[in-house]
């Protein structure tokens, strides 16, 4: 059942011309040669000139042209999304999380105590990452620090929709 | 079914204003667009509200129409999430295919089709039948290859699935519609082959 399966699919890829100049030849030789293959070809070439010539559509009733005109005639047609969706709105809000992932960064970095037994290279670290600023007139806020925790959830959420689209794209060149 | 220039050259005059022009648009693809919704509401007249609807919304749309696909592809693929919609809204009465009644019914189907075997000698009205037979996903794919035109890419955007999904599927209705035509007309199939 299963060869049947398979000697039927690739019979219809040959059908069909979907399948590679190798696979065509191949099928070719074993139509040539071996009886079940030739027979079972006929069959479904029948078929197939059989639907390429017989399927009929449906007509729907006199009126339906006018009831649809009808329908259309106090409607506008919407303008392209495009031309009211500006992407550099979008790349704007995506910079602008970015920016306050960054922003995380450096001050978690900059929370670190780098001299804890670095030495020289430790003190050093300590002097860059941090600078003098009072970061706890900015983050002492509970409402503030909830609003940048909501904003880095968005900022991860939107690379993984990039992420995403990327491996989609990359996928559909492969295919 | 042809489309291209025909086709892109009366949608733009339709963006620019010329509403009336749209009717020769919904002259052309309005059978097709029947047929197909006709698979999913077998009632001719729901069938027919899906399909103004279609045409409605494809009309609304128009300006998103970027030109890259054929505007068939794209129109097809309206039907496709409109004929969901109206499934998804009507819940049709489903009946399992285990469910004996439904052979009964199948088998009363398969007495009257014989009985019209007479009339119904032309191997158009057999194919025709024999597809109605067929579940409406298979259906839809038959007609979207060998009525529609479309390839096996251009039909994955439609229905929303890669291509070799649709290859297999395309595979699976033929067979099925083959059995189909042998169980119910397999005096004419003998006739034929």
């Amino acid at each position: 059942m299963h060869e049947q399966h398979h000697i039927d699919d690739r019979l219809w890829d040959y059908i069909d011309g979907t399948c590679s100049e190798e696979e065509k030849s191949f099928v070719e030789e074993l139509i040539a040669t071996q009886q079940e293959w030739r027979e079972k070809y006929h069959a479904l070439l029948d078929v197939h000139q059989l639907m390429q010539h017989s399927i009929d559509l449906d007509e729907p009733s006199l009126r339906f042209t006018q009831n649809v005109m009808e329908g259309i005639a106090r409607l506008q047609i919407a303008p392209a999304a495009k031309s009211y969706i500006d992407k550099r709105v979008i790349y704007g809000i995506a910079a602008f999380f970015f920016v306050m992932l960054a922003g995380f960064l450096l001050y978690g970095i900059g929370q670190i105590n780098w001299s804890a037994g670095a030495g020289a290279t430790g003190s050093l670290l300590n002097k860059i990452t941090s600078p003098k600023i009072d970061w706890s007139l900015f983050f002492n806020n509970t409402y503030v620090n909830i609003f940048m925790m909501v904003n880095v959830v968005m900022g991860l959420m939107l690379l993984d929709m990039y992420l995403t689209r990327k491996k989609k794209q990359s996928r559909g060149k492969l295919s | 079914m042809q489309t291209g220039p025909n086709d892109n050259s009366i949608i733009s005059r339709v963006l620019q204003g010329e509403q009336q022009a749209y009717a020769d648009l919904v002259k052309r693809y309005q059978n097709f667009v029947f047929s197909i919704c006709l698979r999913y509401a077998p009632a001719r007249e729901d069938a027919e509200e899906i399909a103004q609807d279609v045409f409605v919304k494809a009309y609304r749309s128009l300006a998103d129409f970027r030109g890259d696909a054929r505007f068939s592809t794209w129109l097809y693929t309206i039907v496709h999430t409109s004929c969901l919609s109206f499934l998804r809204k009507k819940r049709p009465d489903i009946k399992s295919l285990d469910d004996d009644r439904v052979f009964a019914a199948a088998d009363t189907l398969d007495s009257g089709l014989r009985a019209n075997q007479v009339e119904q000698k032309s191997r158009i009205a057999m194919v025709n039948q024999a597809i109605r037979l067929l579940g409406p996903d298979d259906a839809k794919v038959i007609t979207l290859f060998y009525k529609g035109e479309q390839s096996l890419e251009e039909i994955g955007l439609i229905m929303g699935m890669e291509p070799n999904t649709i290859k297999v599927k395309l595979h699976r209705a033929r067979q099925r519609l083959r059995e189909k035509m042998e169980k119910h007309f397999s005096q004419e199939v003998k006739d034929l082959v």
